[in-house]
């Protein structure tokens, strides 16, 4: 199989790698996918008082698409407010990243984080 | 560069010595008769030299030259093998003993007879790769036919003890078909002492070319086939087709290296095998699959616990190696073989297969241990499971998001 140069950016040079606080009211985490299908993303948000998601970082088990589609994604939602980043769709992450129909379900359980991941912080902070 | 070539399982490179007697049977100056031609010195001339690969091939595995069918691989070895067996014997009975780790060869052989109305049995193998003769001895039942065992397991390498197996199927007087295509010039063959009533073989795992191969097929007793392919009745009628002169003299040629030099490239091989392993068994969460002393010597392999194995392919891209997770649709499917040594889904899916071979060289190892470590570290950085590793947390209590 062969990459796209934006998937082997990202897998080489992955932006955002690491851990934010759970314990931090103003944080979300959303843990998506499973370990017995081969990737597992776990995304993170810090919000600020206006709902403006200022930073993210992520852990990923699975494929180089996998890494990657988390990887833009912290790049993307970083100065969206949080309805903004769950507008995010898959689709987006796909093309931009170039990816190969059998490797769909890496963007797909990328959008699945960003939601798990927002729906997480409206929870913390009573809005959901 | 080329990445360095670790998949020596796969296939083999064919070896310059091969190679130079496969030239010599192609062209006018050369071999190149129909060796099925009776009236001339050409087609003589190339029966000469395939009756003498027959030799080189009986000579390795200890049988009679006349008991080497040749065909075009393995796949096809077996497919005549067990398909044949079954289509000549279903009078007397239309049940076939075989296990879960075969390769796909037989295991879609299997299949194809299910669905013709023969009944399978499908033995599990012990958690470290290895199906005993007890096993074997108590699925067979009075209308049992075939048992089709492999002999060298192509993922994980492990040798089953084919003579233990051959003397059950003996005792209870039911054929024995053994899948060899990883094992020639890897392990001693004796078709006699083994008890062994039908055995496939391929060249290009043993420095041959590809598309070429053989089937043993014992005279005493007499085992009968049905023909799988039809024509000039070429092989006893076993398997027609034109002989490719090339192919065979390059078989017989890379069987008969084999038989000269496969001891001491065994005992070379082991010796990287247990470089490559002391190399990376020192970092944390390693699991060697499968039996590691009944076990061809260049084979290693091996997970990396909480590293997905696609990925990690990915980072080795300077290494030619094979993963045990085939992460290439929406249903991620870790290798079957694995799975079906018990192994959870995580460790077969970070699971990768180096094989060692004639032209690995202890800086090729070297330089592999690196790139691993390297790698193994970067992924692990990378990935939520081994954090949770890290902090204590029982996997089993996850719940997880399926997908």
């Amino acid at each position: 199989m062969s990459y796209s140069n934006k998937v082997l950016d990202h897998y080489e040079n992955p932006r955002n790698v690491g851990k934010l606080d759970d314990s931090d009211a103003n944080v979300g985490t959303g843990m998506v996918g499973a370990p017995a299908c081969g990737d597992v993303m776990r995304l993170q948000i810090r919000v600020n008082a206006d709902g403006v998601i200022e930073d993210a970082k992520f852990k990923t088990y699975g494929c180089g698409s996998a890494i990657a589609s988390s990887s833009l994604l912290t790049e993307w939602v970083k100065g969206r407010t949080l309805d903004d980043a769950a507008q995010i769709r898959n689709t987006e992450i796909a093309q931009e990243l170039g990816l190969p129909p059998v490797k769909i379900h890496c963007s797909v359980l990328a959008e699945d984080a960003i939601k798990a991941a927002v729906a997480d912080v409206k929870q913390k902070r009573g809005l959901a | 560069m080329l990445p360095i070539y670790f998949d020596y399982a796969a296939t083999t490179p064919v070896d310059p010595r091969v190679a130079k007697v496969m030239m010599e049977a192609l062209t006018l100056d050369g071999n190149f008769g129909n060796p099925a031609s009776r009236s001339h010195v050409f087609g003589w001339r190339a029966e000469e030299a395939i009756e003498q690969a027959r030799q080189h091939v009986a000579d390795l595995v200890k049988c009679d030259p006349r008991e080497i069918v040749w065909t075009s691989g393995a796949t096809e070895s077996d497919n005549l093998a067990i398909k044949g067996v079954a289509h000549f014997y279903q009078t007397r009975g239309k049940h076939i003993i075989t296990s879960k780790i075969e390769h796909k060869a037989v295991l879609d052989s299997c299949r194809q007879l299910e669905r013709e109305g023969f009944e399978v049995t499908w033995l599990d193998p012990l958690p470290n790769g290895l199906i005993t003769p007890e096993a074997v001895a108590a699925a067979i039942r009075p209308d049992t036919i075939l048992v089709s065992i492999m002999h060298v397991n192509n993922e994980i390498g492990v040798i089953n003890d084919i003579k233990a197996i051959g003397a059950v199927c003996r005792e209870k007087k039911v054929l024995f078909h053994v899948d060899a295509a990883q094992s020639t010039g890897k392990v001693d063959i004796d078709v006699e002492d083994m008890n062994v009533d039908l055995m496939a073989f391929c060249a290009h795992k043993s420095y041959g070319p590809k598309g070429i191969g053989a089937l043993y097929v014992r005279r005493k007793p007499r085992v009968r086939l049905e023909a799988q392919m039809h024509g000039g009745g070429h092989e006893r009628g076993m398997r027609s087709g034109t002989l490719p002169t090339h192919q065979i003299v390059g078989m017989g040629e890379a069987f008969r290296i084999a038989r000269l030099e496969m001891h001491e490239e065994s005992r070379r091989f082991k010796a990287l095998r247990d470089r490559l392993l002391d190399g990376v068994k020192g970092m944390e969460e390693v699991y060697v699959n499968g039996d590691l002393e009944q076990r061809v010597p260049g084979n290693l392999n091996i997970s990396f616990n909480y590293v997905e194995g696609e990925s990690l392919i990915m980072a080795l891209k300077d290494l030619a190696i094979s993963s045990g997770s085939a992460c290439t649709s929406a249903s991620l499917e870790p290798s079957y073989v694995l799975r079906a040594l018990g192994m959870n889904d995580e460790l077969a899916h970070s699971s990768l297969r180096f094989s060692i071979g004639r032209f690995t060289t202890e800086a090729d190892i070297d330089y592999a241990v690196a790139k691993v470590r390297d790698a193994v570290s970067k992924l692990r950085e990378l990935s939520p499971l081994w954090d949770m590793y890290k902090d204590g947390v029982d996997f089993s209590k996850v719940k997880w998001a399926a997908h």
